[in-house]
């Protein structure tokens, strides 16, 4: 068994922590992390609640392979019911946090009420407590840390925690650990803030030693490492120019959403591009990107840490954002870049730095300023409303409207209720560039049709972590399909988000399906936990997954209806690159996939699949 | 014949010097030159030539050899890459 079998409960109403078993029978269904987090999450809470209050409960869950050998095994996810979407919120993070929750004992921490003034949560081991957080409240997440390690001094210690946008009730704010790795979208940091939680500080020394096959289970994550290796994108490509070396790709083909959508190239995609960071600026000789990072036992170390220039505008006056530090990844540079027309890769940095520093998901950041730039520019926001002039394209107002909803400073407090609130309030809903609310990451839905869907059907809103459409219909894996076409991508994105789901709750990172297959995965599940974990099995219960989040979103108040994308990209054709005259087609593939998923032409599984997944 | 190639990630080095800050060259090449022919012509090692765009549309291998490219055209290629 790689699960400790132990869950910390705790309550912030009433002060208490309590060790309670890991229901197994769940983990045998449900393996952990995303999936686990999901069904305990469901069954404790009415689908209904505000998400910002006290009922809503807030879950964070490693997998069986976090803490273990395996490679990219230091992940968890962050549960809860999202206030940006109202839907189920999952959100993964890398670094080594999810590492330390394992090596103290737990597999899962549930967090319930809400707490009569600011607390952190301390974890030594088995020894957990609540501490008053009443000198951490308003202050970043980088403060929180270095205080948090002074204060026990303990250089070790690893750091979840919300900064300035969490406490402010920022929709789409983040829980950032480890300085800049984050469980990022859907404002799991607002509800961590609601409940006047500031961070949770943890550190064990217990290690991950109960794997049920240990020798299995090394040659297994031994192999997989191999495979990772040789493989040119997860060996080679990643490391070295991370995630960031699709911008240049994305924009050629004319799948750049850019200034909210417009457009679809953006003509300073090169200026912001992986290329750009290598080369050195002209100002001080260096190169924007220093090295890349490892998460926690990662054999690829996709992240990225630059160094800002100094000289630059919005931090010639700010030396203690001189330093490297992290970013930037391709989403990120996207939505505070292209989303915005800005390609101005400093202010990019600066702004990044930003929503690392106060817990902000840059990518709905980003997309949110798009909004309103574009408002600003049809002259429905003025200056005076937002505080400063706001045109596609400012790295000003980019920089600005960053520090302003960070800290909820004027319009930053409009600003940080996200796409669709600021367009609703505005009188330009169809300018929101969401689903269920959330804003779109960095592939437009119209160059791309089966990435169209997965937004469309994405269980927390746009998303391209549910399904990522774009490693067939861009990379060629696990084969080339032709992104003009409808005809194949509901059975595949059926396949790509049963099969996230197992990754997601295992303690993996989903970079590795680059390389890995379930040939990879499966051994590594079967050496590490008891009873039997067939491939069969394990993409059954990514499918049972992907129900169970479906009909609590279902019991929230979403319907078929929802299952769908702003009529921009429904109705207004791409005006150029390879990708012009394109509108995306959701019509002609979402019936198809409602049959493949066993639900009713209204999108509800039927009683049959219900009945067929054990739900 | 006009036309312009674009080399990025790993292929970048196989740009002369002075195109590398743009990702692209433009080239004189004759008429029906091919997307393979081109892409030989340049020396670019096969194993990093996997994401072949002509005019920001992909060209499966198999029809490398027989598309042929017409002014003002734009070939992009990549080596094997992968992010999200």
């Amino acid at each position: 068994m790689a699960w400790t079998r132990k869950i910390l409960r705790v309550n912030l109403t009433q002060g208490s922590c309590v060790s309670e078993a890991l229901n197994m029978e769940w983990a045998a269904q449900y393996l952990g992390q995303r999936g686990l987090a999901s069904r305990y999450l469901v069954s404790e809470i009415d689908p209904k609640v505000d998400p910002l209050s006290p009922e809503n409960k807030i879950i964070y869950a490693t997998g069986p392979l976090t803490g273990t050998m395996a490679s990219t095994g230091g992940r968890y996810s962050v549960v809860t019911k999202g206030p940006l979407t109202g839907v189920i919120a999952c959100s993964n993070s890398g670094g080594f946090f999810g590492a330390e929750l394992k090596f103290a004992g737990w597999d899962m921490i549930i967090v319930e009420g809400k707490a009569p003034t600011p607390v952190y949560l301390h974890i030594e081991n088995e020894r957990a407590e609540l501490l008053p957080a009443d000198d951490l409240w308003g202050t970043t997440v980088w403060s929180t840390e270095a205080t948090l390690k002074k204060r026990h001094q303990d250089p070790l210690l690893r750091v979840s925690s919300i900064g300035r946008a969490g406490e402010n009730q920022v929709l789409f704010a983040a829980i950032v650990n480890d300085l800049h790795r984050a469980a990022g979208r859907s404002g799991v940091g607002a509800v961590m803030g609601s409940k006047n939680l500031k961070a949770i500080a943890v550190r064990g020394t217990r290690g991950v030693g109960n794997i049920a096959d240990a020798k299995a289970f090394m040659a297994a994550a031994t192999a997989g490492k191999k495979v990772l290796a040789e493989n040119a994108v997860t060996g080679q490509g990643l490391p070295t120019y991370g995630t960031q070396v699709l911008m240049n790709v994305i924009n050629e083909m004319g799948a750049l959403p850019t200034r909210n959508h417009r457009d679809v190239e953006f003509e300073g995609a090169r200026k912001i591009s992986a290329e750009a960071m290598h080369e050195k600026r002209a100002s001080d000789g260096r190169a924007h990107l220093v090295t890349n990072q490892a998460c926690f036992g990662c054999t690829i170390a996709c992240g990225r840490i630059s160094r800002i220039d100094e000289t630059h505008f919005s931090v010639e006056t700010k030396p203690e954002y001189w330093g490297a530090n992290g970013g930037l990844e391709y989403e990120a540079a996207w939505a505070l870049g292209s989303a915005n027309g800005v390609d101005d890769l400093e202010a990019l940095q600066f702004a990044n730095l930003l929503c690392n520093e106060d817990g902000m998901d840059p990518i709905s950041f980003g997309a949110t300023v798009g909004a309103v730039m574009e408002l600003y520019d049809l002259g429905i926001l003025s200056k005076e409303e937002i505080g400063l002039e706001a045109p596609f394209g400012s790295a000003e107002a980019l920089c600005r409207l960053a520090e302003m909803t960070a800290r909820g400073e004027g319009f930053g407090k409009i600003l940080g209720q996200g796409s669709k609130r600021v367009c609703a309030k505005y009188g330009k809903p169809e300018l929101s560039m969401t689903v269920k609310g959330q804003e779109f990451p960095a592939y437009d839905g119209r160059a791309l049709q089966g990435m169209g869907l997965a937004y469309a059907t994405s269980n927390r809103g746009a998303c391209h972590l549910r399904g990522y459409m774009v490693s067939s219909e861009v990379f060629g894996i696990p084969v080339k399909t032709d992104p003009r076409e409808t005809a194949g991508k509901p059975e595949m994105l059926k396949a790509f988000q049963d099969a996230t789901a197992v990754v997601d709750s295992s303690g993996l990172c989903v970079f590795t399906t680059f390389a890995w297959t379930m040939n990879d995965i499966q051994p590594q599940i079967q050496a590490a936990c008891e009873g039997e974990w067939s491939q069969e099995s394990l993409l059954q219960m990514g499918e049972r997954i992907w129900n169970l989040e479906r009909d609590f979103n279902l019991a929230a108040g979403i319907t078929g209806k929802d299952d769908t994308l702003p009529p921009r990209l429904l109705n207004e054709p791409c005006k150029t690159g390879g990708s012009k005259g394109m509108v995306a087609e959701i019509g002609k593939m979402l019936p198809e996939y409602y049959s493949l998923r066993g639900w009713t032409p209204d999108g509800v599984p039927t009683a049959a699949t219900r009945s067929r997944l054990g739900l | 014949m006009p036309i312009t190639l674009k080399l990025y990630a790993f292929l970048s080095d196989y740009l002369p010097a002075e195109a590398r800050r743009s990702n692209a060259v433009a080239l004189d090449v004759p008429d029906e030159t091919t997307v393979a022919a081109l892409i030989a012509s340049r020396a670019l090692p096969p194993r990093l030539v996997h994401l072949v765009l002509l005019n920001g549309q992909f060209v499966p291998p198999q029809e490398r050899g027989a598309r042929t490219l017409t002014a003002g055209d734009v070939l992009a290629i990549w080596p094997p890459i992968a992010g999200g």
